[in-house]
């Protein structure tokens, strides 16, 4: 077998040139052979996805809004040690560190923690590399899996603490679920 | 109703095909012209000869000034690149078309309406079915003759467009 | 002329107008949901209950679309070309059967227009000039592009008018009328010209896919390679002018050849129907078969878009001049040595 007739796939068609003959030229046939193929399209299951009333199914490891965790008694985990930040390509994390007030302790988990944490959402390209760099566990980006929403203004892709932190019932079932386990 | 419509037809016509003439923009005297046909056209119809009507509409709006209108837009004439012409031709174009205007007229004072009989029958003598027979019993051997040229003339352009293959 | 029936014209054509312009309206939502469906989309949905209101928000965004001129010697011809393609595109309807008669407060309305001698030779008029259209546009807009464009697209629509002229010639010879309506009542109940004259049925198709520049013909639109055709340098109403008026030409042209091939208002069975139930019903019923089989036709030239690729400029001449023009003659001729030799048998 040369190498002009082998075929890996098992469908390779040779081009062939071959002059039409006068019935062929009319291409009768071979219309009425696609209007068969593309009438059977008209009956199958359509592909598309209502976005924003039916969502994707994301992946477990999909990229998406970033979630400041909670441990099991629902306290933030993070120290605001500000490493995020320093990994961050894009330059998209800013925070400010406070110190832990006694009756606070409920709260936060560290002595330290975020006051201010915001993530910039026009600038941070979803790389992951602020989850790598966290020492606390403290932000994953896998665990929300809803996408950032687009918006008009500017100030709106700013992300706050109010919008990045676990919920509280959320963190309530994780532990209820690892108790039951 | 019918003489004011004349009228305007008639204005229409006349200053179309005067505008023709005048306006030194070459496609702007094409569409002139068409405008021209299609009054034409109306007067057809005013004398309730639709088939002339339309088959005027056809060949001469639909298909030559179409043509004329190509080879006029690919040919992309401009006011600059116009020639005046030379005294002798514009004297030998008002002659010829004097001699020709004299023959139309001849003709037409000589003609006489042949349908008298159809008047009396009161048929209607517009319609295609009447012209088709009258156009091919009456006037069987004319008719040939007109398509015949019309086919020399295909043939004709045909070699012409061939020319280069027959020489070489 | 007595009064009513000037009235009765009147309504009748407002009607037909206002029908003309919603099928053409709503036979661009078709396209966009034909379109989906073909390639396993679902299509415009969001504007109104399942797209219904999409053809108004269309209008509506075309109209507030930037008015652009270009730079043009040519102001009036530039918005005359749009002009002419619309006005084209619905003077047809005048000589179209759209039912045979009906009843009202004893009057017999007979449902079409004008029934002229040559209706079948204005279509072709109309037609001829449409093309006007198309080369005053394109010559207006001062662009070497459009101009080019507009040369072959009428050039197109000029070589497919001989063989769609051709066509017609062999059912001509058949009905030995030119007037759509009497070719209409001839075809009465199942005797449906297409059965007599599937050659020519077919040459018609293909030509009237040409003429009314829809795919696989439409390399007047084709913004990939040939730069949006004609009327690259429309914008706003007058570019919708040119596409609306491309729909409009779509349901007019799929009229004409349900009435010449597949019956018009004709269905099996209208005998019985007049009969037993009155005049009024089973021409109503015919008025709803016209149109059922004019929807399949729309539905056929968007399903056919869908299928088969566009053309290149050669392969579109070498099919109308060396394939189509030579079957139309063939069929011409093998019609009328039928009709001579069943006419002496």
């Amino acid at each position: 077998m040369s190498i002009e007739t082998i075929s890996l796939s098992g469908r390779k068609k040779e081009v062939s040139n071959k002059k039409m003959n006068f019935w062929e030229s009319l291409y009768l046939v071979a219309i009425v052979k696609g209007l068969f193929i593309t009438i059977r399209h008209l009956f199958t299951r359509k592909v598309t996805i209502k976005y924003p009333e039916q969502t994707r199914e994301l992946s477990p490891v999909y990229r998406g809004q970033h979630m400041l965790m909670r441990d099991e008694e629902g306290r933030e985990r993070c120290t605001a040690c500000g490493l995020c930040a320093l990994s961050c390509p894009a330059e998209a994390i800013t925070m400010t560190a406070e110190e832990r007030k006694p009756e606070e302790k409920h709260l936060y988990r560290e002595e330290k923690y975020a006051s201010v944490y915001e993530i910039n959402m026009l600038r941070c390209i979803f790389c992951g590399l602020c989850e790598e760099a966290c020492p606390k566990q403290a932000i994953y980006l896998t665990k929300s899996q809803v996408m950032v929403k687009s918006s008009g203004k500017r100030e709106d892709f700013i992300f706050g603490k109010d919008k990045l932190v676990m919920p509280l019932d959320m963190a309530i079932k994780n532990t209820q679920t690892k108790a039951a386990n | 109703m019918i003489t004011t419509l004349f009228y305007i037809l008639s204005a229409i016509t006349l200053a179309t095909a005067f505008l023709t003439i005048l306006s030194k923009n070459p496609i702007h005297s094409a569409i002139y012209l068409v405008l021209c046909f299609f009054s034409i056209a109306g007067h057809y119809l005013m004398f309730n000869a639709q088939f002339l009507a339309i088959v005027h509409i056809i060949v001469y709006s639909g298909a030559i000034m179409i043509l004329m209108l190509f080879t006029i837009m690919l040919m992309n004439l401009n006011k600059e690149d116009e020639k005046n012409k030379s005294v002798l031709s514009r004297i030998a174009a008002v002659v010829s078309f004097c001699l020709v205007a004299l023959v139309l007229l001849a003709t037409f004072i000589k003609a006489e309406p042949q349908m008298s009989r159809y008047y009396a029958s009161g048929e209607d003598y517009q319609s295609i079915k009447v012209l088709g027979q009258v156009l091919l019993n009456d006037y069987m051997v004319p008719f040939e003759f007109a398509s015949v040229l019309l086919l020399v003339s295909m043939i004709g352009a045909v070699l012409l467009s061939k020319k280069e293959y027959i020489n070489g | 002329m007595d009064q009513a029936l000037i009235i009765e014209k009147g309504i009748f054509i407002v009607a037909v107008f206002a029908i003309t312009m919603l099928m053409a309206m709503y036979s661009t939502l078709a396209e966009r949901k034909i379109a989906a469906w073909l390639q396993d989309r679902i299509g415009p949905n969001r504007a109104g209950k399942g797209g219904i209101l999409q053809p108004l928000a269309d209008g509506l965004k075309l109209f507030a679309k930037e008015e652009f001129f270009p730079n043009t010697p040519n102001k009036f011809l530039f918005v005359v070309g749009p002009a002419i393609s619309m006005s084209m595109a619905l003077m047809t309807s005048a000589v179209i059967p759209w039912g045979d008669r009906l009843e009202i407060f004893g009057r017999t309305v007979i449902l079409q227009a004008t029934d002229i001698d040559v209706a079948l030779l204005y279509v072709f008029g109309v037609l001829s000039v449409s093309v006007y259209g198309i080369m005053i546009g394109g010559w207006a807009s001062n662009n070497k592009f459009s101009l080019m464009s507009a040369m072959r697209a009428s050039s197109q629509m000029i070589s497919y008018e001989v063989a769609m002229g051709l066509s017609i010639i062999a059912l001509l010879m058949m009905t030995g009328t030119l007037s759509l309506r009497e070719i209409a009542a001839q075809q009465h109940g199942m005797d449906w010209n297409v059965f007599y004259q599937p050659v020519g049925f077919l040459i018609f198709l293909v030509c009237s896919f040409a003429e009314t520049n829809r795919t696989p013909f439409d390399l007047a639109e084709c913004e990939a390679e040939l730069i949006g055709g004609y009327h690259t340098e429309y914008s706003s109403m007058k570019m919708g002018f040119y596409l609306f008026a491309e729909y409009a030409s779509m349901f007019i042209s799929s009229t004409i050849l349900v009435v010449l091939y597949f019956g018009g208002y004709n269905y099996p069975g209208m005998d019985w129907v007049e009969a037993n139930w009155g005049v009024n019903p089973a021409n109503i019923i015919g008025i709803a078969v016209l149109f059922a089989k004019l929807c399949f036709f729309i539905f056929f030239y968007m399903w056919v878009r869908w299928t088969v690729p566009r053309f290149r400029y050669d392969q579109l001449m070498r099919l109308g001049w060396k394939t189509l023009i030579p079957l139309a003659i063939a069929n011409i001729i093998i019609t009328g040595v039928v009709i001579l030799l069943a006419d002496n048998a």
